[in-house]
């Protein structure tokens, strides 16, 4: 090639980049996180064993309650509610919350590469590095929840609900695989390091899966956890979804009042998380 | 090349501290528009620390700094438009292709996917990697890692690159092929900012050098004035085992007095038994400085003519050597 063909392509590219620029913010954001979703989605299959990894953590814990605790947790529930149902819902709550760790590791990751201050030295929107990394983590999300659901049919899991339960339980737990990415963002942003985030971020998210009603009814905790423990969010999304799949507990307003929870959970970890990714560089 | 103003980066007085470190004491880089900056320094000097303020990357604590006219503080935005930024560090997907890796970082500059496209393949050509294109970067060598990350940065041809630090840790043909690439560019108007550990690459490529250390700038000048304020070559000479070295000491500061070099210039370095002097006659009057060693009865064991280094540049400088830069910095 020329290098006089060179600089008319380049007058060409920089005429091209400038137009494009011009466009609203919020279309660069989506343009820019569209690229971004891409490319984290382009590393899965070639990181296959990690997917694996992600994939089968939930699959475990699956398989472990319903063989190992279901018998007694059946002991603390009602006449007819089916422990496999109960545990069932636990486990794919608990798998979302743990997917949302998978943002803060991957924005980790993309510190730990470089790649992080490439994308902040580029005229681009930030924010679509972490909702990219986020539309990628939703779409391994609702593969391990699709693949962990599959597993439960196997093992007895048997929901009651209709269609249209089911559509309102996929959108609680999609808000709530939402919520937790943006966490495990602020997570990955503020702790900054892969092995901090792997152990640290880890430790900190598991006792909210567990002083929970998701593995039992909260009544069964200790006194001063109870009040905790029954009133959290993601003990709301749990329920609400056990409520929408298996009839019980009733639902009630407990799925508006997890959408309550969780949207205004977003309107501050979101400015929070674009705060954090400026001033990585210090 | 868009910029036609006289300097095209200009930062003034810029401080940075982490903590208790502080990295940039106040510090000025003027570099002429269509030339090329060595900023000169060793480890912890603050070459990066300098680099991430003028590109966007950190907020200085004090200090002005635009870049092709952009004040770099105030509009972000648009200074990332006209700087290439180079990295210490390659900062390239490592589970992507190289070509991949373009096409992202042009989709993110607002190129169109198909402009994209065809970007990425010509930059890939530009820099040899053709072959290697649609291989993960896993797979490349550290020069070829280092080629792609600076392809990366010239995606939409920015007038101002920043370097920092693009040859260290490859081997001494693929720095002789990073040169050449970087020549190309500033033949075709591209300004450039490198930093550098090595004299050499600064006195190769840069027109203008500045020398910073512990966060202050303590030289600057072109290459040929640098050097003629470090006095020439150098005379290495090791003396044999058990040799007294306080005499060979004086001796040779004696000697070296006839030179025209003062007593302090001459150091030793005692578990290697090896004494460093300038040489102003340089390799012209090699014979006689043999002549002239064996004339105060110092025989030595080895002795070699070289070209100043950057540790020379800091012994001259500071006074101390670059090694003993950390910690307070003083030199016994
Ligand atoms: N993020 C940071 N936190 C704390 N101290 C830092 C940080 N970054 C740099 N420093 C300190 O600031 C000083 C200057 O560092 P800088 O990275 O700018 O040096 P440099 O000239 O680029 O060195 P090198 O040749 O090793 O790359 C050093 O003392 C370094 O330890
Ligand atoms: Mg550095």
């Amino acid at each position: 090639m020329s290098s006089t063909d060179l600089t008319n392509d380049v007058r060409l590219s920089s005429a091209l980049n400038l137009t494009a620029r011009s466009k609203p913010r919020f279309v660069q954001l989506l343009n820019d996180s569209f690229v971004i979703g891409w490319r984290n989605l382009l590393r899965v299959p070639r990181q296959i064993d990690w997917l694996i990894g992600v994939t089968i953590m939930p699959l475990m814990f699956l398989l472990m309650f319903r063989y190992i605790f279901a018998g007694t947790v059946q002991m603390t529930l009602p006449q007819g509610v089916s422990a496999v149902n109960y545990l069932v819902v636990g486990i794919l709550l608990q798998g979302i919350v743990f997917s949302g760790m998978n943002t803060g590791y991957g924005l980790a990751m993309d510190a730990k590469e470089g790649l992080m201050d490439r994308f902040r030295s580029l005229p681009m929107q930030h924010l679509a590095v972490v909702l990219g990394r986020i539309v990628a983590d939703m779409a391994i999300a609702i593969f391990s929840t699709v693949t962990t659901i599959l597993v439960a049919f196997a093992v007895g899991f048997r929901p009651t609900a209709n269609l249209g339960e089911w559509l309102a339980a996929i959108g609680i737990m999609g808000l709530t695989a939402f919520v937790f990415c943006w966490l495990g963002a602020v997570i990955g942003l503020a702790l900054k390091t892969v092995e901090a985030v792997s152990s640290i971020g880890f430790s900190a998210i598991m006792p909210l899966t567990f002083i929970s009603s998701a593995f039992i009814s909260t009544d069964f905790l200790p006194s001063w956890l109870q009040g905790f423990a029954a009133n959290q969010p993601f003990s709301l999304s749990v329920n609400a979804t056990r409520g929408l799949l298996n009839g019980y507990p009733d639902v009630g307003n407990t799925a508006w009042l997890a959408v309550m929870w969780w949207l205004g959970t977003l309107v501050v970890v979101i400015p929070l998380t674009a705060w954090l990714f400026e001033k990585r560089g210090e | 090349m868009g910029y036609s103003g006289e300097y095209a980066v200009r930062a003034t007085g810029l401080k940075k501290s982490y903590g208790e470190t502080q990295a940039l004491k106040g510090v000025d880089i003027h570099v002429k528009t269509g030339t090329v900056l060595g900023v000169l320094g060793p480890n912890g000097a603050g070459k990066t620390t300098a680099v991430r303020i003028l590109t966007t990357l950190l907020q200085p604590d004090a200090g002005t700094a635009e870049v092709a006219g952009v004040d770099v503080l105030a509009h972000p935005d648009q200074a990332r438009r006209v700087i290439g930024l180079s990295g210490q560090y390659a900062a390239v997907d490592e589970i992507l292709t190289g070509r991949e890796n373009l096409i992202m970082f042009g989709q993110l500059y607002g190129l169109p996917k198909s402009i994209a496209k065809a970007r990425a393949t010509e930059l890939l050509a530009q820099f040899g990697l053709t072959a290697a294109g649609d291989r993960i970067l896993k797979t490349y060598s550290g020069g070829m890692r280092r080629r792609l990350d600076l392809a990366a940065s010239l995606i939409v041809a920015p007038p101002v690159l920043v370097l920092d630090e693009p040859t260290t840790g490859l081997d001494p043909r693929s720095r002789a092929d990073m040169w050449q690439v970087i020549e190309n560019l500033v033949s075709d108007g591209t300004t450039v900012l490198l930093t550098t550990q090595y004299l050499e690459e600064a006195d190769r490529l840069a027109n203008e050098i500045v020398v910073i250390d512990h966060g202050l700038v303590i030289a600057k000048g072109t290459a040929d004035e640098l050097k003629t304020q470090l006095g020439g070559e150098r005379l290495d000479i090791s003396v044999a085992d058990g040799s007294n070295l306080a005499e060979v000491e004086q001796s040779l500061q004696q000697l070296a007095s006839t030179w025209g070099i003062a007593g302090n210039e001459v150091l030793v370095e005692p578990h290697t038994r090896r004494f460093t002097v300038p040489y102003p006659a340089g390799a012209a009057g090699l014979m006689q400085a043999v002549r002239d060693l064996d004339s105060v009865g110092i025989h030595p064991t080895d002795f070699s003519l070289r070209r100043p280094t950057l540790d020379d540049v800091f012994l001259q400088l500071t006074g101390h050597a670059a090694e003993d830069m950390e910690g307070d910095g003083s030199y016994e």
